[in-house]
């Protein structure tokens, strides 16, 4: 048995603990807001928060995150009850396709957890990993510019 | 009044409205959302026609199941075609609950007024649209006598508000193809040869069916897939698979650093481009006019590009009975079905298409033959649901890349310094591979190798006006004298299908281009040199606007700093556009350094404000990327560029600041604006390149390596930068 912690619940899960952590997420716990991109590690649509960091889950076996927490879009928020990062997602319509959105949302809220006040650099530095084709990269910079601002303490 | 085509096509309301039991509203659309914010416009101008609030209002996108077809989604076409039918039919809906409720209460229909669905006489008497239409079917058709409202009354349509459906996006809550999970449900993968002319010469299936979890091994001819229980096992299987398949391959591509001159030397198809479409006739050069005093001729190109859409291509397919069922990504449900019967060989009654979202790229990528991997791959296990995705190497190696393509431009100018003649000749590799259907051969890929093949679909030049590899080859500009030639080469060595803008995006960095240099001859300013040449008045106002708000005329001249500037009307007939790009560039190692843009846009009515900078904003960046950074790779047998690092795109850390300026046009036609900027934003970048450097580069990507090779050629350089 594969023991995860995810968005606060612990399961207990029957499956192969070398397959990757995006596949559990996605067809064990039906967790499907981080997405398969490359299974490459190269353009973060498939992003998490794992204990402190935001990782790549596309290509990394399961059983190593065993003992770190892990967090995914769905943690953040619902339709319903936004996160404030998300409802500035919505707010300043940072998505087109929104196949990537998911790992950018999570990463924005990251990174507000940690520095509440970042610069416009810090803030494209942070998301630089993650690849978009729809070129939304405008509005996902205003979005995590008005979260920054709303969460300021 | 006449009906908007593809109204007139499908009059009947009920194919276009229905209301709901729990009193909301589903409107429908032919067309499909690909991220160009589709659904949210739609429902906006029904709620605006129907005067319903948003709240109440569904969409539903393409499904053959339900009989609106409006062919594909491409062209910029969504709000002129869907949304200029649906504005019609809303209209007409309402006047007709308008007509029911007027009877019903006894007074005139110009006494009512609505408030979000609920019809009110002036005695306060109400009735509320479901009411009125009990089954909320219509049973009557458009007919053109309802004229929709007046734009100084839209409350909804052109105001700012959400996109509906990014609240699902950014929650995770939304389900991409890549995402559904039906009870039974089975994951397959494809196998393919290492080169698209690769044949498989001999296969072992035994290993992968014996693995666990593997519920099938598919082979039919060269087409070869694995079905599993779960994903993980469906790769393995495909690895296993792989590695069981021995192909044989063929040395049969181009050299790539001399792909220009390979597409110069392949035989062509030769048209004339008169009023924007290909006619028979001579492309005889022009004769030069004697006046001239001065002569441009140059040479530009762009290389292959990919979609690459950031999720790869998937597809579910379910065989019952017989009949399949697919849900899909594909911009064009209702051509898919018919496509996938013909290459399946089963009646297309027996065949539903539904659109569901996919991860976006604006163009023609594999979602069209993912679906038929998925329906061959589940043709081995009926009555169980399939998710067939391509690996990021299937995708990166098997799209339909965008199509490259060389402009030569040749144009003169008199003593006066004003264009007297002008020459354009863009040729290049097919923009449609898109799968229509034609007797006894396929535009989907697998069915090119099956055991009982179809051909290849064979290149066809595309004859309307304004597509293809002649969309903006025509100049905006008044010229005395034009000759514009397209030439379609056959047979690309790679598969080229659309990409968004299609030939745009080369012809318009070709014209804006040389439109630069040509401003140089003539001593004057490339904007005013553009506004001399230029007689429409809405391509004028957003011309000026962008120069206006860039800060065009206070421009000063700084060594390894330029300001650009482009100027397209979208087919000669859609969006006007116009950008302002402002470049740093490394004196020591040439990297280019975008740090600012600005649009100035003309859209015609506009729906969703921020959705229109969207789709501008997101076509110039990709455009920037096309126009910096991206270029299929191979060797004179595979592409090599099968992942992001071999194929890389712009990212945030490069996205410059974009200010979008909208010029407002009330109660005029939509232009579809989701292409505007891709031209102009590789010319503009190019031009401000030029007045960083002194250095004009024609073939892309604009990368350091061919700056500084372009700097080290000295006609290339100009006496004054």
């Amino acid at each position: 048995m594969l023991e995860l912690e995810v968005n606060g619940v612990r399961h207990a899960l029957d499956v192969d603990p070398e397959a990757p952590l995006l596949q559990v997420l996605r067809n064990d716990l039906g967790l499907t807001g981080a997405k398969l991109g490359c299974g490459l590690d190269q353009c973060y649509a498939c992003a998490v928060i794992a204990g402190a960091e935001v990782v790549t889950t596309c290509a990394a076996p399961a059983c190593d995150f065993v003992g770190r927490p892990i967090t995914t879009v769905e943690g953040l928020g619902t339709p319903e009850r936004l996160h404030p990062v998300q409802r500035a997602f919505v707010e300043e319509q940072a998505a087109q396709c929104g196949y990537c959105i998911p790992g950018m949302v999570t990463r924005v809220a990251w990174l507000l957890e940690r520095e509440p006040a970042p610069g416009d650099e810090r803030i494209r530095e942070a998301l630089e990993p993650h690849l978009c084709r729809c070129g939304t990269h405008p509005r996902v910079l205003a979005a995590a510019r008005r979260a920054a601002e709303e969460l300021r303490p | 009044m006449s009906l908007p085509p593809d109204l007139a096509r499908q009059p009947a309301l009920d194919t276009w409205i229905r209301l709901n039991a729990d009193e909301t509203v589903t409107l429908f659309t032919g067309k499909v959302e690909l991220g160009q914010g589709l659904v949210s416009a739609i429902a906006r101008i029904g709620a605006e026609e129907l005067d319903v609030a948003l709240a109440r209002i569904r969409v539903r996108t393409g499904d053959t199941a339900h009989p609106l077809d409006e062919w594909i989604t491409a062209g910029s076409m969504s709000m002129s075609d869907s949304g200029t039918a649906m504005r019609q039919a809303a209209a007409e809906a309402r006047a007709h609950l308008l007509a029911l409720a007027a009877s019903l209460l006894g007074v005139a229909v110009d006494e009512l007024v609505v408030d979000d669905g609920t019809v009110a006489a002036r005695d306060g008497r109400s009735v509320t649209y479901w009411e009125l239409l009990r089954e909320g079917r219509f049973d009557c058709e458009a007919t053109g006598a309802v004229v929709p409202k007046a734009p100084s009354a839209y409350r909804v349509v052109g105001r700012a508000g959400a996109r509906l459906d990014v609240a699902g996006l950014v929650t995770g809550a939304t389900k991409f193809v890549g995402d559904l999970d039906e009870r039974g449900m089975l994951h397959a993968r494809v196998v393919r040869g290492p080169s698209q002319g690769a044949r498989l010469a001999a296969v072992d299936l035994e290993r992968a069916a014996t693995l666990e979890g593997i519920v099938a091994v598919v082979r039919d001819g060269d087409f070869l897939a694995v079905v599993a229980e779960r994903e993980d096992q469906a790769l393995r299987g495909r690895d296993a698979l792989s590695a069981a398949a021995q192909w044989r391959e063929e040395a049969t591509l181009p050299d790539q650093t001399t792909l220009p001159a390979w597409l110069q030397s392949q035989p062509a198809r030769s048209f004339r481009i008169v009023e924007g479409a290909p006619a028979e006739g001579s492309t005889e050069p022009l004769e030069p006019s004697p006046e001239a005093s001065a002569t441009y001729e140059a040479t530009f190109s762009r290389p292959f590009l990919m979609h690459g859409a950031i999720g790869p291509s998937a597809a579910l397919a379910q065989w019952s009975d017989g009949k399949l069922h697919v849900k899909s990504h594909t911009q064009g449900p209702f051509v898919l079905r018919d496509a996938l019967a013909q290459a399946l060989r089963v009646d297309a009654g027996d065949i539903r298409v539904s659109h569901v979202v996919g991860p976006g790229c604006y163009g023609h990528n594999g979602a069209d033959d993912v679906a038929l991997d998925a329906a061959l791959a589940a043709r081995a296990v009926p009555g169980r649901p399939v998710l067939l995705k391509w690996t990021r190497a299937d995708e990166h190696g098997w799209e339909p890349y965008g199509a490259p393509g060389v402009v030569r431009v040749e144009a003169r100018l008199s003593e006066d310094g004003s264009l007297l003649d002008w020459s354009l000749d863009a040729r290049g590799l097919t923009h449609l591979s898109r799968p229509f259907p034609v007797r006894g051969s396929s535009g989907l890929l697998a069915a090119w190798t099956l055991a009982v093949p179809h051909a290849r679909t064979p290149t066809a030049p595309i004859l309307v006006p304004e597509a293809g590899i002649h969309r903006n080859a025509t100049p905006a500009y008044r010229i005395p004298r034009m000759r514009i030639a397209k030439h379609l080469v056959d047979n690309g060595p790679l598969r080229t299908s659309s990409s968004r803008s299609l030939g745009a995006h080369v012809n318009v960095f070709a014209i804006e281009s040389a439109m630069d240099e040509l401003a140089r001859l003539a001593g004057r300013d490339p904007l005013e040199f553009r506004l001399a040449h230029l007689d429409d008045e809405r391509g004028r106002e957003v011309l000026r606007g962008a120069a206006e708000r860039a800060g065009w005329r206070d421009r000063r001249p700084e060594p390894g700093r330029g300001m650009g500037l482009a100027y397209a009307r979208y087919k000669n007939s859609a969006c006007h556009a116009a950008v302002v790009v402002e470049v740093a560039v490394d004196d020591d190692t040439a990297e280019v350094r975008l740090e600012r843009a600005v649009i100035a846009a003309d859209a015609g009515q506009v729906v969703d404000p921020m959705g229109l900078t969207n789709q501008l904003e997101g076509g110039l960046v990709q455009s920037a990327s096309w126009t910096l950074r991206e270029r299929v790779s191979f060797d004179r047998t595979r592409v090599t560029s099968l992942d992001w690092e071999a194929y890389p795109i712009l990212t945030f850390a490069d996205v410059p600041e974009i200010e979008t300026v909208l010029v407002e046009r009330p109660g005029q036609p939509f232009l579809g604006s989701g292409e505007a900027t891709q031209g102009p934003t590789a010319g503009a970048i190019a031009n401000a390149i030029r007045a960083a450097t002194g250095v004009r580069v024609r073939d892309l990507p604009i990368t350091p390596e061919r700056l500084r090779r372009a700097a080290a050629e000295p006609e290339l350089v100009a006496p004054h930068a």
